[in-house]
């Protein structure tokens, strides 16, 4: 840990500025179909040492909008359009060598599957110490000793034997582990996380979870989150982001999200989760009816045709009309619903929050 | 194997206490693991579910959760006779099915059925929904008095599927539109058991709602048993009436719900709880952690004695040399094996 090569943030240029920005970012994909409008208009800031969650069910956009922050859509047929602003450079505009330059090194991705991810072929050590080749202009045995180091980091027994092993023959739980070293091996100063820990079992989820939060100590990275499990969110994040059909329908302070949320949506999401610590035996409050296709997304607010509290609405139609994304109270609590806040603060105390 | 106390039996459940339905009593299932191709010798074997007593009773929800490879969904197997033991008894309603042939096994397969974990690959896809659900008649040579047709489409009603889409093939549902046509097809024949393995964990939360209310209406409704084998534990705590936790083929703590989520005494089922995360930033904040190290030791070669003890923090002399039986603790009905238990607080 020693040879720390991060890149000595230029933030001085650009001070007061975000470490990252997104704004107003649009992911279209031409199919067949139609035009597949999986991302309209995302906007979010994250600072260093800070964790962002993404929650949202599949199909809200959430993994296509972390690919396009890793430019992993260059070169497909997708659009992308909108700004994507890390540390000083815009990634949208950016040329495919130029944002081979940057990932791995600055932004690196941890993806949800292992087995999939990692290249069966190839030694874990030799995947591991690729990047790092790469990026810098090192022997082979200083990015040996920096897996090694970190593979131990992460909590693999005996590293330097392991170094030279394929990945089947790690377990589920070895193999995320090799899968974040490896996204460490540059110190990135992003590193996105796209649901590290569904296919994982709860005690190993504990760890992989802790390890996660010591390393971005460690390494003073930021870290956004995407998962659809709340309780990985609560525990892991600062900010969180709450997407829907393409849209970010409910955003702000962790504690805004789980106390005091607006958005119907998020009271669903917050309604349908059996809880662990207390047996509830009414039924849960599902969400009636299926996420929207997003090819035919609802001209109003995507939301609406799943919404229960239309009927609060005065003087806005939720069918033809999108709400606006609006900034409620001091905090950066954002909400996008026609019901006005009042109301809805009055509607989650007497009719969510008992039965939560 | 391990030693059996009539205990759970007289002190069943008692709120939805209706008749026994199943009992296992030793379960076991090896699978071996050979060597050489045309002269195979068995070198060893897989011991996936290890002497496993569970007990259900008409009308009631055994929750089963523990981690991959605890051999959750074998047992699941087994009591469904889709594999067959390699040791202990099955009885069900007072026959022992443990080992009878596939035509004397057909009458109780009306009354055991099985929703699967996977709504894609659990449905065929050349088939059309009405074949689907319709089959179990055709299999069991049922005859609906208003016609397979039309009792397939009040099926499809009442799990809330468009009676119309009879025609339609799987893959114009959804995933949860799918999980309900396996719903539908697992209630056909108006079972007494129903074994769901896994029943939600592939869906989305909101969806996974819908399917686990669904799930309890139907149970009030057709007074079903269910053995809900999930990884998920506040799902298990949701939908059952009584809990069984697995550790490498072993059950090593079974309890009624508000007993073991409340006071659990195993060490495991501490770690296990202690490691979900509660949807709650300011309770995660303060809830103390039981880090486990390392992974599920291989099921090929468990370790001596307790098979926990590879990664318990209480873990001493005693637990390698004797296995700990599974002992009736705290109120009736609460079952540990463990040589050191104790109450903890952790959720």
């Amino acid at each position: 840990m020693t040879e720390s090569v991060t890149s000595a943030p230029p933030a001085d240029t650009r001070a007061g500025k975000p470490f990252l920005e997104v704004k107003d970012l649009q992911v279209h994909f031409p199919t067949d179909d139609g035009l597949v409008k999986a991302v309209n208009g995302l906007n979010f800031t994250l600072e260093r040492g800070k964790t962002l969650g993404i929650v949202g069910e599949s199909g809200s956009g959430k993994s296509v909008s972390s690919l396009a922050i890793m430019g992993l859509h260059k070169g497909s047929k997708a659009k992308v359009s909108g700004e994507i602003w890390l540390d000083g450079a815009e990634l949208v505009s950016m040329s495919v060598p130029e944002m081979r330059a940057l990932r791995g090194q600055q932004v690196a991705m941890i993806f949800q599957d292992p087995l999939s991810a990692m290249h069966p072929f190839y030694r874990v050590g030799d995947q591991l110490t690729e990047a790092f080749l790469v990026h810098n202009n090192a022997p082979k045995a200083v990015a040996k000793k920096r897996a090694v180091e970190l593979l131990d980091r992460v909590g693999i027994p005996s590293p330097d034997k392991r170094f030279f092993d394929y990945p089947h023959q790690f377990s589920g739980g070895m193999r995320q582990r090799a899968m974040i070293a490896m996204a460490l091996m540059c110190d990135p100063a992003l590193l996105i996380a796209d649901e590290p820990t569904t296919a994982l079992d709860v005690t190993v989820q504990a760890q992989i979870l802790d390890l996660m939060k010591d390393l971005q100590k460690e390494f003073n990275s930021a870290i956004i989150l995407i998962t659809h499990d709340l309780g990985v969110v609560a525990k892991m994040t600062e900010n969180v982001v709450v997407m829907y059909g393409g849209r970010v329908v409910e955003s702000g302070n962790v504690r805004d999200i789980f106390y005091r949320p607006e958005m119907p949506y998020t009271w669903g999401l917050l309604g349908s989760i059996p809880r662990v610590n207390r047996s509830g035996d009414g039924r849960l409050k599902s969400i009636r009816g299926t996420p929207p296709s997003l090819i035919n997304l609802p001209k109003g607010c995507p939301f609406q045709p799943r919404c229960d509290y239309q009927e609060h609405v005065e003087g806005a139609n939720c069918a033809t009309e999108l709400p606006e994304l609006l900034q409620i109270g001091q905090e950066q609590h954002r909400v996008r619903c026609h019901i006005n806040s009042e109301q809805r603060k009055q509607l989650f105390t007497e009719q969510i929050k008992p039965s939560l | 194997m391990s030693t059996t106390t009539s205990a759970e039996q007289a002190t069943g459940k008692q709120a939805a206490g209706g008749e026994l339905l199943l009992e296992t009593r030793g379960l076991q299932r090896y699978f071996p693991v050979t060597q050489g191709i045309i002269f195979q010798k068995q070198t060893g074997a897989v011991k996936a579910v290890d002497g496993v007593d569970l007990s259900i009773r008409a009308g009631e929800t055994l929750g089963v959760v523990g981690e991959s490879g605890c051999g959750k969904t074998t047992t699941g197997r087994l009591v469904t006779r889709l594999d067959e033991p390699t040791g202990g008894t099955i009885s069900f309603m007072g026959s022992d099915i443990t080992h009878l042939n596939r035509a004397r096994m057909r009458p109780f397969r009306r009354e055991i059925q099985m929703i699967f974990q996977d709504p894609f690959s659990s449905l065929n896809p050349r088939q059309t929904v009405g074949t689907i659900i319709g089959a179990p008649f055709d299999i069991q040579k049922v005859k609906s008095e208003t016609g397979t047709k039309k009792a397939v489409q009040t099926l499809m009603e009442r799990v809330g599927l468009n009676p119309e889409h009879y025609n339609r093939y799987p893959h114009e549902f959804s995933g949860g539109q799918r999980q309900r046509i396996g719903v539908a097809r697992a209630l056909a024949l108006r079972p007494k058991l129903i074994v769901c393995d896994e029943p939600v964990s592939a869906l989305d939360v909101s969806i996974q709602a819908q399917i686990v209310n669904l799930l309890e209406d139907l149970q009030e409704e057709f007074d079903l048993a269910y053995l809900f084998i999930a990884h998920d534990l506040s799902v298990i705590r949701h939908i059952s009436d009584r809990v069984a936790v697995m550790y490498l083929g072993k059950v090593v703590e079974t309890a009624d719900r508000d007993e073991l989520y409340n006071h659990a005494r195993h060490p495991y089922t501490h770690a296990l709880l202690s490691a979900v995360p509660e949807a709650d930033p300011d309770a995660e904040e303060r809830r103390e952690r039981i880090r486990l190290t390392g992974d599920v030791p291989s099921p090929l070669n468990p370790p001596s004695g307790c098979r926990f003890r590879t990664r318990c923090w209480k873990a001493q002399e005693i637990c390698a040399a004797e296995e700990p039986p599974l002992m009736q603790i705290g109120a009736p009905g609460h079952q540990a094996a463990c040589h050191f238990p104790e109450e903890r607080d952790v959720v």
